[in-house]
């Protein structure tokens, strides 16, 4: 029960926290430059802040995915870009294909190895 | 008043189609990830809402599940949402004219709207003719954000439902959907080499880490690798 208020606690701080840029956005609009130098920097920031969560994500994954093989969570990340790019950048394309395989090779090694 | 609710109805319309569609099986993966981790559905909603950005709560997920400090954890929340102060700070002022018109609070509400869709969408639309109006521009906004959200809470509800009755091996399938939908995302994007630095950075730095420091990880990638990317921007920009 503990760990539960603790989550719910923790989940508004973080819409909290999320809200800050968007509200400021609001009451600075106007009046400042949103290619300032300090901005780039934490633009760069939150992008590789989620680079290196979806690298973990898919290579050192918790709960459910850590039971699966992390070649076939690579080869499907990789077939699922392949696809995205030869259906000219369509995303459906790309996940339907990139998870189609990965279930299909999870079976494989079931049944065959 | 006819013309508004026009404008909504252009707006929920137009949001229907790709765009829904698309946040939708970003958001499936996403209610099968939380279910995962023993969220109850009203936690999964309570996060859309509150959030309503799907890294930063996959990066709240990963790091309460990993016994993160909680310090660290909101910090890294916020700085993964950064990219809406630029979106807001350009959005509004096209919806809104000087003092007259809407009251700040209701923009001020309407700022939990935005997404990188809804944002991406209305900065296109907004300048084609039908939405000239300011007003037009607000409610279709509205009707568009409204569609988006409605979609993500639906199917973020289906995955966490469909990942307790599916078979193990497409249960694998729906978990590993939206790490997919971002890493193509990314990669997607990562055009400049200043983009390609901070991909590679903060993906290196964020495994190298988290054997030794897990709960600080994402930070550290999101420092060290946004660092270097922005140096490389900085020689960029001089140069031209």
């Amino acid at each position: 029960m503990r760990g539960a208020t603790e989550l719910w606690l923790l989940l508004l701080a973080c819409g909290a926290a999320t809200y800050l840029w968007r509200g400021f956005g609001v009451l600075l609009s106007g009046r400042i430059n949103p290619q300032s130098a300090l901005f780039e920097w934490v633009s760069c920031v939150a992008y590789a802040l989620v680079a290196g969560l979806i690298a973990r994500i898919i290579v050192m994954p918790s709960g459910l995915l850590a039971q699966t093989a992390l070649t076939d969570r690579l080869l499907a990340c990789a077939v699922a870009f392949i696809a995205y790019r030869l259906a000219r950048r369509n995303m459906f394309v790309g996940l339907v294909c990139g998870v189609a395989f990965f279930i299909g090779a999870g079976y494989v090694r079931k049944t065959f190895v | 008043m006819a013309l508004h609710r026009r404008a909504f109805g252009i707006g929920a319309r137009e949001a229907l189609g790709v765009p829904a569609a698309v946040l939708g099986a970003g958001f499936l993966g996403y209610g099968s990830l939380a279910a995962d981790a023993g969220y109850s559905i009203w936690m999964t909603l309570a996060a859309t809402f509150a959030i309503w950005a799907l890294p930063g709560q996959l990066v709240l997920m990963e790091m309460h599940a990993g016994g993160a400090a909680v310090a660290a954890t909101v910090l890294a929340v916020s700085l993964s949402a950064a990219r809406f102060f630029p979106m807001t700070l350009t959005l509004m002022p096209l919806m809104r004219e000087g003092r007259r018109g809407r009251s700040l609070w209701q923009f001020l509400l309407a700022a939990q709207l935005v997404s990188m869709t809804t944002w991406a969408v209305a900065m296109r639309r907004f300048n084609e003719a039908d939405l000239e109006d300011l007003e037009a521009r607000w409610h279709y906004f509205l009707g568009f954000s409204a569609v988006c959200i409605g979609s993500a809470a639906l199917f973020a509800i289906i995955g966490q439902l469909l990942l307790v009755t599916l078979p193990p091996l497409l249960r694998y399938g729906l978990a590993l959907l939206t790490p997919l939908y971002f890493f193509v995302t990314l990669v997607g994007e990562a055009q400049s080499r200043s983009a390609f630095t901070a991909l590679v950075c903060g993906a290196a730095t964020a495994l190298a880490l988290y054997s030794v420091a897990p709960g600080w990880s994402l930070l550290g990638a999101g420092f060290i690798g946004g660092t270097a990317a922005f140096l490389l921007q900085g020689n960029h920009a001089r140069r031209d």
